[in-house]
């Protein structure tokens, strides 16, 4: 597919790692504007859509949450691998934030012991069959693939995400280098 | 019914969520389970934390209904400091979560159930999405985003932003409603009253394509739970909780859902982070199955009489008369969205025009007076709750969250259970059951952000087992 000056069209992502989802409804806050994303740009995988496997060849990825799960830790790995670009999108990614409050509480196990087999009523069990395991702490984005950019923000506002959004398809979609200024984590004010 | 232990998964799966099927001796569906894959930990964490922290915290639960957990947590802090929220504050609160309700339920139908509604349940995957449709339908879509907008718009008033504002606080709101903000959201009532009401029309208008899934999904009887006033009328931010039974009769009215641990149990789950909650009543050992009850959209319209809204009125009037007074399938949850999308829009209208809106006193002050507090109100979802315990310092001890979606689990699971003995044919698995058994999952809107916490458009990957735990067969979305 080709847009009118024969450029293939974006491919963009978004992923949810451990987070609550409000950096992907600010996404969703960006209203009529998201007529215009999908214009320029393919959404290729997301809680919006339907595809089960982080696909190939991505251009953008934006990332919310912390990585808190093993899970979590596989698909960062794989939307690295993957992607162009990857963004920190949100505190939760950016800073671990509210995801990591959990780290001051100890060993997840004894956490797990808490939640599931002294407060519930019938004879507490912990859920250890089919769900993935958590790590010892919820960590940064950073602090586990390499990350490009970043968007603090709890949530990043629907215009800085449209600020960045532009910004970073238009060096895309030129085929430039992003400057540098945009990479490493001591950049955390992306836009307004 | 054979009682399978499951295996470890052979393969890792992707998303928040995960379905396995077992099967029995016959090689018929035995048992469906639906699992949580997501942790976070919000009740061990707010505890050693102050009090008046847990709005803006437990907002963080849940980026897609913050407004419903910044309101149960607010009205616990109001409980603990044992004050009355001024008269304007309180319909700050209502107008807030009304503006809540539009926003989620918009979203639920337009961004993530439409596609299958409208392209079908075998479109092709990779467009089958609010982008595929936005192709397909853009008029449509684009009065989806504004209908959701609009609701965002209305939260954004009284919380100072859409998401996770800090607007709600204990003892009030943080600011007085202006003139400018009452104008600014009646200017666009009108508007969000017609696609509201199209959309029920074009609902209306795809029912008899799906007169099987209405017929499987999650179409059995159970007990309904929500808050609802006295005389009968839907209720969404205050007073006692009724519970009604699969023919409508009411089991207990004006319940306080402060004592909601006499009623509702929890049960932990050895293959999902998300907990079983029970109505206690109905369970006698230590299986919370027969204690299945449902809360949200579904619930709430067969636990009212009425919505007291004469648009939303006359639809559901309408609605009745054609499928029952007690609707008991999970696919019409879809139906019951947009009667409450109706009602909430002339709810908004009404705050509008009551003067008390825009008085200037807007919270009340106070200390800790007492020990624990209960906070509920209706989240999109159904009935949330959060039961906080303080030291005398106002510092947390202990904390309780009971999560809508939580308390449709023992349903979902029966739902999937349904569909894909309905579905399921021999020991191999198509693409379309898949695609079934996870829009039945869908009708319930869950919020496994909120419970827990993932999207109601969850990757899935879905087994089937034998009467020995041995894998089957298994399909991954792709
Ligand atoms: S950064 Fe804030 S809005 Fe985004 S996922 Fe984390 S808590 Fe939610």
């Amino acid at each position: 597919m080709t847009d009118a000056t024969d450029r293939p069209r974006l491919r963009v992502a978004t992923a949810w790692l451990g987070g609550c989802s409000g950096c992907h409804m600010s996404f969703l806050d960006l209203d009529e504007w998201l007529f215009d994303l999908h214009e320029r740009a393919d959404l290729v995988f997301g809680p919006l859509t339907d595809v089960k496997t982080f696909p190939d060849d991505v251009d953008l990825t934006l990332v919310e949450g912390a990585v808190t799960n093993e899970d979590n830790l596989e698909l960062a790995r794989a939307i690295r691998a993957n992607s162009r670009v990857v963004a920190s999108f949100g505190d939760c990614a950016v800073t671990g934030n509210v995801t990591a409050l959990r780290n001051g509480m100890g060993e997840p196990q004894a956490m797990l012991e808490r939640v599931y087999v002294e407060h519930p009523d019938l004879a507490g069990v912990l859920p250890t069959e089919v769900v993935p395991g958590l790590l010892p702490t919820a960590q940064p984005l950073h602090e586990t693939i390499t990350v490009d950019v970043y968007l603090p923000g709890c949530p990043p506002s629907a215009d800085r995400i449209r600020t960045a959004l532009i910004a970073l398809l238009d060096a895309l979609s030129n085929g430039h280098p992003l400057p540098d200024e945009w990479r490493g984590p001591e950049d955390l004010t992306f836009g307004n | 019914m054979h009682d399978i232990h499951l295996i470890d998964p052979v393969t890792r799966i992707e998303g928040h969520a995960k379905i396995t099927l077992h099967l029995d001796e016959g090689g018929s569906v035995a048992d469906a389970r639906f699992h949580v894959t997501e942790f976070r930990g919000f009740e061990d964490f707010c505890r050693g934390r102050p009090v008046s922290e847990m709005p803006g915290l437990t907002a963080r639960t849940c980026g897609i209904c913050p407004v419903s957990h910044l309101l149960a947590s607010a009205k616990a802090v109001d409980a603990i400091h044992a004050l009355t929220v001024p008269p304007a504050a309180r319909l700050q609160r209502q107008l807030a979560n009304l503006g809540q309700i539009v926003q989620s339920h918009v979203l639920s139908f337009f961004h993530l159930s439409a596609p299958d509604l409208l392209l079908g349940m075998d479109a092709d995957p990779a467009t089958r999405n609010v982008f595929g449709l936005m192709q397909a339908e853009p008029e449509l879509v684009r009065r989806g985003v504004r209908l959701r907008q609009f609701g965002q718009e209305v939260i954004a008033a009284v919380a100072g932003e859409r998401i996770h504002g800090k607007g709600i606080v204990p003892g009030g709101v943080a600011e007085p409603f202006t003139t400018a903000q009452r104008d600014g959201i009646r200017a666009r009532l009108d508007e969000a009253l017609t696609a509201a009401t199209d959309t029920w029309q074009l609902l209306e208008s795809i029912l008899d394509g799906f007169t099987r899934e209405i017929g499987v999904f999650g179409d059995f009887p159970s007990l309904y739970l929500a808050h609802c006033r006295p005389d009968g009328t839907w209720e969404h931010y205050e007073g006692g909780l009724r519970v009604v039974d699969a023919d409508g009769a009411i089991v207990v009215d004006q319940l306080d859902p402060a004592d909601y641990r006499q009623y509702l149990g929890e049960a932990a789950n050895p293959d999902s982070y998300l907990k079983s909650p029970y109505w206690k009543a109905l369970v006698p050992d230590d299986d919370p199955r027969p204690g299945m009850y449902r809360v949200g959209p579904l619930a709430r319209i067969n636990v009212a009489e009425r919505f007291g809204t004469p648009i939303a009125d006359g639809l559901l009037d309408e609605f009745r008369s054609r499928v029952g007074r007690v609707v008991s399938s999970a696919f019409h949850y879809h139906a019951a969205r947009i009667l409450e999308v109706i009602a909430s829009i002339e709810l908004i209208g009404r705050l509008l025009d009551d003067p008390v809106l825009l008085e200037s006193r807007v919270r009340a002050q106070g200390g800790v007076n007492a020990l624990r507090g209960v906070g509920a109100s209706e989240a999109p979802r159904g009935t949330l709750f959060h039961d906080y315990r303080v030291d005398g310092d106002g510092m947390v001890t202990d904390v309780n969250l009971i999560i809508a979606t939580g308390q449709n689990e023992l349903a979902m699971n029966r739902t999937i259970l349904e569909i894909a003995r309905e579905f399921v044919d021999g020991p191999s698995l198509s693409d379309g059951v898949l695609n079934r058994v996870e829009a039945g999952i869908r009708a319930y809107d869950p919020c496994l952000s909120c419970s827990t916490h993932a999207l109601g458009q969850m990757p899935m990957s879905l087994e089937l087992l034998d009467p020995q735990g041995r894998q089957v067969c298994e399909v991954h979305r792709h």
